[in-house]
């Protein structure tokens, strides 16, 4: 703009036509002359970081973390980042399915010890009622160290260097960089221990410290005995359910038989913390600065946090204290064929630097993942045309310009299920009768979700046939539709054999809407007549979607129950009334979702127990199904190991559901992802969230691709100022000549 | 004019407070702090206990304006109104129901803000009176010497004139989401000649604030230069414009000499009084372009039911539009003689 103003002013100065005339070719020659300097260079290049050989990988989050002490974060894009430096003891395999929980940082599996009430040993295959307690022995592996910290330095008197810091010191102190001094040492068994204690002190918050009530033993005694103490008083008293046996060696003592607690051990949750920490960042001034163990993590993962800026960015560096772990040597079968396990057996992790910037538009993001400034990206529903193209079979893939730019797409179903609750305490809607499970099953099969998903996902969803999503234990592939929605088209071949979780509907079809207006009239609705009003039966729905954009999904619900004559009413609300409507039962349906904790039935089947019903006990079940028979399997199925036994029971209880209804099943989405050419090692895994230290990037591919794909078009610019100038100089020549005129 | 400046402030004291009570009693109409404990403690297994400790740790276990069960000043001092709104008058933030503390965040995030807004607003004040002065200029080509519009004498001159005022509705017209998603295809993604967003520190930040800059500018321009030029021309009919013509002066010199300093004080006027909120930062410009300001500090702590971010941002907004008043009060004075501040 400067320039083009400079111009103007010089052609105001020349006094030829001639002269003037020069003005565009020379701002065209200086413009030209001043961009041909950078046209070799990527001008648009986001990142300024010397990269001097590095495997510096970059991604994108679009939310701050709130948190990264690992006993408080509990959201996955707390735990992108924190299960990259925390190290619970066991992890999930990276290659194999279904998942399976393997040794991390514990040396073997955990040994299990179950003990009666009074806590003498059982036999192994002991009846379950006789179990009061079961111990977790965990045998960690020894010379694992934490990542360098200034928490963990010591002076040459061998004192910690900055446990005691003067008010000059903090004063001083503007991140955790500036305490120049770092030290390690070795994990032990009693920093697990400890982490423990911090699960249970109120000043912590964590969120799973109510769980943990009710299997940790003594977490609650504990938990009132440290109430009014500072966080570090809980190095020196004990906790009865966690005791370190020896340093590399520690017991968890738990209330009964809870298998599915080897789950929780592999979530950050129950990652090591070493005391020194907790005295270093509690000294009073730190937290004013920001400088708290929730904001600069310490560890002993593949990475630490060499920078956190959540409103820019956080840079990962690998620890360089990390201890020995390989790429994994065995998967599925055709993983060797897929080139995953090429790296097998190799140091981890590959990458030496991971950046991750914050975009919070989809439009740069995506921009940035096409010019090769992102590694990999999701596709949002604006790029999606440009990114995935429909095959005639149904399936899907990348769009030409997508494959000619070597982008890998890779999709999963995740394991969380959206659902639409019936309020079972309703009179209408709700309650064990007859009539009311035919209202609830007709609405199910009008509610058409195969729609939905097409309309408003893109089609990047899967119906739900039950309440577990595809990759749980205990999903049935063979018979995995729901009968009471869908009609069986006696054809399941469609399920890949290696994959049958992929497709757990096979060849059904949901029920034809006749079948559904046979079950208004069952249920005494015909014409979905409401025989109380002999009008059209009014059903409320209560929804947080309040916005604009909601609309069109709004609609589509009225029109799938204007399917049955039944007239839905929207009560949309904010969120906070929302969950007050769900507390007291005020709600009669409404829309909620459940992601899982870990694979395993009992973290979906809870959401239906019945004392754990949100009106009348608070819990998570929001329907307030209560169904005495599907309880007592639920009691039954939670403690058991999996086999067949457990496998036919939680076939009998998706049977129970589907029947009953109490949800209308909705669907699981499903994540596509997009990762460039470079992005070596991929494979989906919904379960871990430390798969970083597994990825490989071929650095010298990205810079070619950059370079070809970046290089800067300066000619519409000079193009530009040229047109402008030349259109000024018309308008300049008339003032002039009106300057020129003499007064008549 | 001390006294002045001293007077001001403590009306502003008064009017500070009312804001005050004002944010507090919206945001616990629509918040309680049982909702806020289930915003922060996340939508997993929160169960009553869990809430009950999260208001204690963070002071909202006790009544929200009046204690009945204290006694005597402690009715109104344990309240979470009194105990939650004393430090602000101090320009003691606290810390956020997340665990951050405000000030830290305030002062780390208001310079990308102001990396972004101040060259925006400064260049953008320079175009702006260039452009308007140009089409004030260029209006005369096509007025003959005796008033009457004679656009066939002066052709390129008029057309110009009114290329540039329908230009100038066409810019009004659209709206600056436009701008920002245009500048950045053209600029960032077809002719690859900046990062399409992004920040740096120090000069490196150079290179991701020109498109920002330059589309705040431009996106300025129609409603700035329209503002302008409506101030230039009001000066333009006055007595003493006619006087400089009369003695000679040639256009340029009487626009630059004599309608610009006279103009100034409308703009001035309205430049001052932005200056402090500069430090607020852009929603809408810094999420697409990444910039780390303070521009989504507080709509993001009203999305998660931040109450002490939203009453610190409100309160610093409020204090910064008031000195951004009295700022102006006072550069009246300077550039106007005539104007005596008592």
């Amino acid at each position: 703009m400067t320039l083009i103003l400079m111009s103007s002013l010089l052609s105001m100065k020349m006094q030829t036509f001639k002269a003037r005339a020069l003005v565009p070719i020379l701002t065209a020659m200086f413009l030209a002359a001043t961009f041909s300097c950078a046209a070799s260079a990527q001008l648009n290049n986001p990142y300024t970081e010397d990269e001097s050989g590095q495997a510096v990988l970059y991604e994108s989050f679009s939310e701050r973390p709130k948190h990264m002490d690992p006993a408080v974060a509990y959201s996955s894009n707390e735990y992108a980042f924190i299960s990259q430096i925390y190290e619970p003891p066991f992890q999930y395999h990276y290659l194999k399915r279904p998942y399976q929980v393997v040794p991390l940082t514990a040396v073997r599996m955990p040994e299990v010890i179950y003990l009666n009430p009074k806590g003498e040993k059982l036999e192994q295959g002991a009846n379950d009622r006789d179990i009061g307690f079961t111990d977790y022995i965990i045998d960690i592996q020894s010379g694992i160290r934490y990542q360098p910290h200034p928490a963990l330095a010591k002076n040459p008197q061998g004192n910690y260097e900055y446990h005691r810091l003067s008010a000059a010191q903090i004063e001083a102190a503007t991140s955790l960089n500036d305490f120049n001094a770092t030290g390690s040492r070795e994990l032990t068994a009693e920093d697990y221990v400890y982490q423990i204690k911090r699960l249970a002190h109120p000043k912590i918050q964590s969120p799973i410290a109510e769980i943990m009530k009710n299997y940790i033993v003594g977490f609650d005694d504990f938990s009132k005995q440290v109430k009014d103490k500072p966080k570090t008083a809980i190095r020196d008293l004990a906790i009865e359910g966690a005791t370190a046996l020896s340093p590399y060696q520690y017991r968890i003592r738990i209330k009964g038989k809870y298998p599915q607690f080897i789950y929780w051990l592999a979530m950050p949750f129950f990652s090591p913390m070493p005391w020194e920490a907790d005295v270093f960042y509690d000294q009073p001034g730190l937290a004013d600065k920001n400088i708290t163990l929730d904001w600069f993590p310490i560890g002993t993962g593949p990475y630490l946090l060499a920078e956190n800026n959540p409103n820019r960015r956080m840079i990962l560096l690998k620890n360089p204290l990390f201890h020995v772990e390989t790429y994994p040597s065995e998967g599925e079968p055709d993983d060797r064929q897929k080139g995953l396990l090429a790296d097998a057996g190799k140091q981890l992790p590959f990458i030496d630097k991971v950046v991750f910037m914050l975009e919070k538009e989809t439009i740069p993001y995506w921009t940035k993942f096409l010019q090769g400034y992102y590694d990999a990206s999701g596709i949002a529903s604006d790029s999606f045309d440009q990114a995935i193209q429909f095959t005639g079979s149904g399936g899907v893939a990348l769009t030409p310009s997508l494959l000619e730019k070597g982008i890998q797409l890779q999709t999963s179903v995740t394991t969380t299920s959206f659902y639409m609750g019936f309020n079972m305490l309703d009179a209408t809607v709700g309650g064990a009768t007859e009539q009311a499970r035919k209202l609830r099953q007709a609405i199910s099969i009008a509610v058409d979700y195969e729609e939905f998903i097409s309309i408003f996902m893109n089609g990047r969803g899967v119906a739900a046939q039950g309440v577990l999503p595809p990759g749980t234990y205990g999903v049935d592939d063979k018979s995995g539709f729901n009968p009471y929605v869908y009609d069986s088209l006696n054809d399941k071949a469609s399920a890949p054999a290696h994959a049958p979780y992929l497709h757990p509907v096979g060849k059904a079809q949901r029920k034809k809407i006749d079948a559904a207006r046979q079950l208004m009239t069952e249920a005494g609705y015909a014409g979905g007549i409401d025989p109380k009003t002999k009008e059209a039966l009014i059903l409320y729905f209560d929804t947080t979607a309040t916005s604009v954009d909601d609309r069109p999904r709004m609609n589509w619900y009225r029109k799938q129950f204007e399917k049955l004559g039944i007239k839905l009413v929207i009560r949309a609300t904010d969120y906070n009334r929302f969950q007050e409507k769900m507390r007291t039962g005020n709600a009669q349906l409404f829309f909620w979702g459940w992601n899982a904790d870990y694979p395993d039935p009992e973290n979906f089947f809870f959401l239906l127990y019945g004392p754990n019903s949100k009106v009348q006990y608070g819990g998570e079940n929001a329907a307030n199904y209560h169904n005495p028979e599907f309880d007592r399997l639920f009691e039954q199925m939670r403690n058991m190991d999996n086999g067949e036994q457990r496998y036919r029971i939680i076939q009998q209880m998706q049977e129970i559901v589907r029947r009953d209804a109490p949800w209308i099943f909705g669907f699981h989405p499903k994540n596509f992802s997009l990762f460039h050419g470079w992005y070596k090692n991929l494979k989906p895994n919904l379960m871990a969230n430390n798969q970083l230290k597994y990825t490989r990037i071929d650095t010298a591919d990205r810079a070619e691709k950059r370079r070809q794909w970046n290089q800067p078009v300066f000619w519409p610019l000079v193009l530009g100022g040229a047109v402008f100038v030349l259109m000024l100089i018309p308008a300049v020549n008339a003032y002039r000549r009106r300057g020129r005129e003499t007064v008549q | 004019m001390t006294q002045y400046i001293i007077r001001r402030l403590l009306y502003s004291l008064p009017l500070l407070m009312g804001v005050n009570i004002l944010t507090f009693v919206l945001f616990f109409v629509v918040n309680s702090p049982d909702d806020m404990a289930r915003m922060q403690l996340g939508q997993k297994h929160v169960t009553e206990q869990a809430i009950a400790n999260w208001k204690q740790q963070h002071g909202y276990d006790v009544p929200l304006l009046w204690n009945d069960s204290a006694q005597g000043g402690g009715k109104i001092t344990d309240t979470v109104f009194y105990q939650k709104s004393v430090g602000l008058f101090l320009f003691r933030f606290g810390v956020s129901d997340s665990g951050r503390n405000i000030g830290a965040d305030i002062k780390e995030r208001a310079w990308p803000s102001l990396a972004v807004a101040l060259p925006t607003l400064m260049i953008g004040l320079l175009v702006n009176i260039c452009f308007a002065l140009m089409m004030v200029l260029f209006r005369n080509s096509y007025i003959s010497k005796d008033g009457v519009y004679a656009a066939g004498q002066s052709g390129a001159g008029a057309a110009l004139e009114h290329a540039g005022i329908v230009l100038c509705v066409i810019l009004m017209s659209i709206s600056s989401l436009f701008y920002i998603i245009g500048g950045q295809f053209v600029i960032g993604k077809v002719l690859r000649l900046v990062p399409i967003s992004g920040y740096d520190d120090g000069m490196a930040a150079v290179k991701f604030l020109i498109l920002p800059v330059l589309i705040g500018v431009f996106s300025g321009i129609g409603s700035g230069t329209r503002w302008y030029r409506t101030l230039f021309l009001e000066e333009v009919g006055k007595d003493y414009v006619r006087t400089a013509r009369a003695k000679g002066l040639s256009e340029t010199q009487t626009l630059f000499r004599h309608v610009l300093p006279n103009a100034m004080i409308p703009i001035l006027t309205g430049v001052v009084v932005v200056l402090p909120l500069l430090f607020m930062g852009s929603l809408i410009m810094e999420s697409f372009f990444s910039i780390p300001g303070l521009g989504s500090y507080t709509i993001d702590a009203i999305n998660s039911q931040d109450f002490a971010i939203v009453r610190a941002m409100v309160f610093l907004g409020s204090v910064l539009y008031v000195i951004g008043l009295l700022l102006t009060d006072i550069s009246y004075t300077l550039v106007d003689p005539r104007v005596r501040l008592s």
